[in-house]
């Protein structure tokens, strides 16, 4: 993928492919979205679907609360010690793209201490469009927008949605309700991100929640290959 | 701020002087020892004789893990990978602080400085966010604060360079029992806007 330099030493710096005693480090899917759109949803949908072929873990970022974590802990998707809390105290963004160091730590600490892992997802707290995560700590980014937030979204852009990795459309099943047009959020998708992917996803009735997990197991075959 | 101890520009003074004072004086003292090339770990044991609060032990860990990752990125450095592989989890922010100032190529005057304004830099910003202190109020209150800062840094670089002749027991142990415990009870709020 890319950053495999390395730094000699103690520890790695930041997005060193490798990890201190040389072995290659978990693959490092961010998630990012507005808030309410279904990130910490998709997150659990995620787990459930890959924990069985996958080492694990996820680190939530909450504004100044572990809400995220806790919702992930009731759900028992995860062992507790695989999943941990970044309060950021500031805007969410900082912490996935201008000071990393919090959320790095938390990833180190996690392979430190529940690994080896194959896989570690990171959640921003939920912030504005505009929102995406440094190169330095995740290695790919799902941006999760939801039909209830309006249909324009897709056609306005920014940054998450016009350059993630994966643009999850969560929660289809409520388009009727709120009069979301699907086809057109799907062509204005298409226009502002050509050949980048799209998922149309509902975790009330199940559909797209395979297509994301398979576009995850990719990455993380392209990661280890 | 909640107690009212800090209400406007006047009082965010008289906080800044106190800690400038106290832990200022103590950090820009371990900065300009650990730039002039003592043994970083036993500042850092020195700084944990120095610390009661464990909030503020932990808090200062994970400052100078952070400041060591940009350190590090920034100039590479032996003395840095050694101390990063003494302290996985971090060591005393004041002391990376130093031993990022001497990888620069910074002396230990430099280093004081550094110590000494952030010791008085955090808090007025943070007045700025909880209390909606005019900003330019808040940096005409560390512009006065500049001439006794130096002074400061001074004296810290004067302790530090008999720590070389005599050891870390030359360093100053000045503290302020409120920050303290102000410290401590923070920790335990279930809702925290800053990590200390
Ligand atoms: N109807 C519907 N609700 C959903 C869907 N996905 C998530 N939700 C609900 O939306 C709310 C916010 O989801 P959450 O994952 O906490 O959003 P986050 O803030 O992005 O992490 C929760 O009440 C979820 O149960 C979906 O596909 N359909
Ligand atoms: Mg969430």
């Amino acid at each position: 993928m890319h950053l495999d330099h390395s730094h000699e030493g103690a520890s790695a710096v930041s997005a060193d492919a490798r990890r201190p005693d040389g072995s290659r480090r978990a693959l490092r899917i961010g998630l990012g979205g507005p808030v309410g759109s279904g990130k910490t949803a998709t997150v659990a949908a995620l787990c459930q679907a890959l924990r069985d072929e996958l080492s694990l873990a996820v680190v939530t970022n909450d504004i100044y609360t572990r809400e995220d974590a806790e919702f992930l802990l009731r759900e028992a998707v995860l062992p507790p010690e695989r999943i941990t809390a970044v309060e950021t105290g500031a805007c969410p963004h900082t912490a996935i793209r201008d000071d990393i160091s919090a959320n790095l730590e938390a990833v180190e600490d996690l392979e430190d201490e529940v690994g080896p892992l194959d896989l570690i997802l990171v959640e921003s707290g939920g912030d504005n469009l505009t929102a995406t995560f440094s190169k330095g700590l995740v290695d790919a980014q799902i941006f999760v927008i939801d039909v209830a937030g309006g249909d324009d979204i897709p056609r306005k852009g920014g940054p998450g949605v016009t350059t993630a990795d994966l643009l999850v459309v969560n929660k289809t099943d409520l388009a009727p309700y709120v009069g979301s047009d699907l086809a057109r959020m799907a062509a204005d998708a298409k226009a502002q991100r050509a050949e980048l992917p799209v998922v149309f996803q509902s975790l009330r009735s199940g559909t797209g929640v395979a297509d994301v997990a398979g576009w995850v197991r990719a990455q993380h075959a392209a990661w280890t290959a | 701020m909640k107690a009212g101890r800090i209400t406007g520009a006047a009082s965010l003074e008289d906080f800044c002087r106190g800690r400038l004072h106290t832990a200022g004086r103590v950090a820009a003292a371990l900065a300009a020892a650990a730039a002039l090339g003592v043994d970083p770990v036993e500042l850092d044991a020195a700084a944990d004789a120095r610390t009661p609060s464990p909030a503020l032990r932990v808090a200062a860990r994970k400052l100078g893990r952070q400041l060591m990752r940009a350190a590090r990125a920034t100039w590479p450095s032996g003395e840095l990978d050694a101390l990063a592989r003494e302290f996985p989890k971090g060591a005393h922010q004041p002391v990376v602080l130093g031993l990022a100032a001497r990888a620069a190529g910074l002396g230990a005057e430099d280093a004081a400085h550094c110590a000494a304004y952030e010791s008085v830099s955090g808090p007025a910003s943070a007045t700025v966010r909880l209390l909606s202190l005019d900003p330019f109020d808040a940096t005409a209150v560390l512009a006065r604060l500049a001439p006794e800062l130096d002074r400061v840094a001074d004296q810290a670089v004067e302790a530090a360079r008999e720590v070389v002749d005599t050891g870390v027991d030359a360093l100053p142990a000045a503290s302020a029992p409120l920050l303290e415990i102000s410290a401590e009870v923070h920790a335990a709020w279930p809702v925290r806007l800053f990590a200390s």
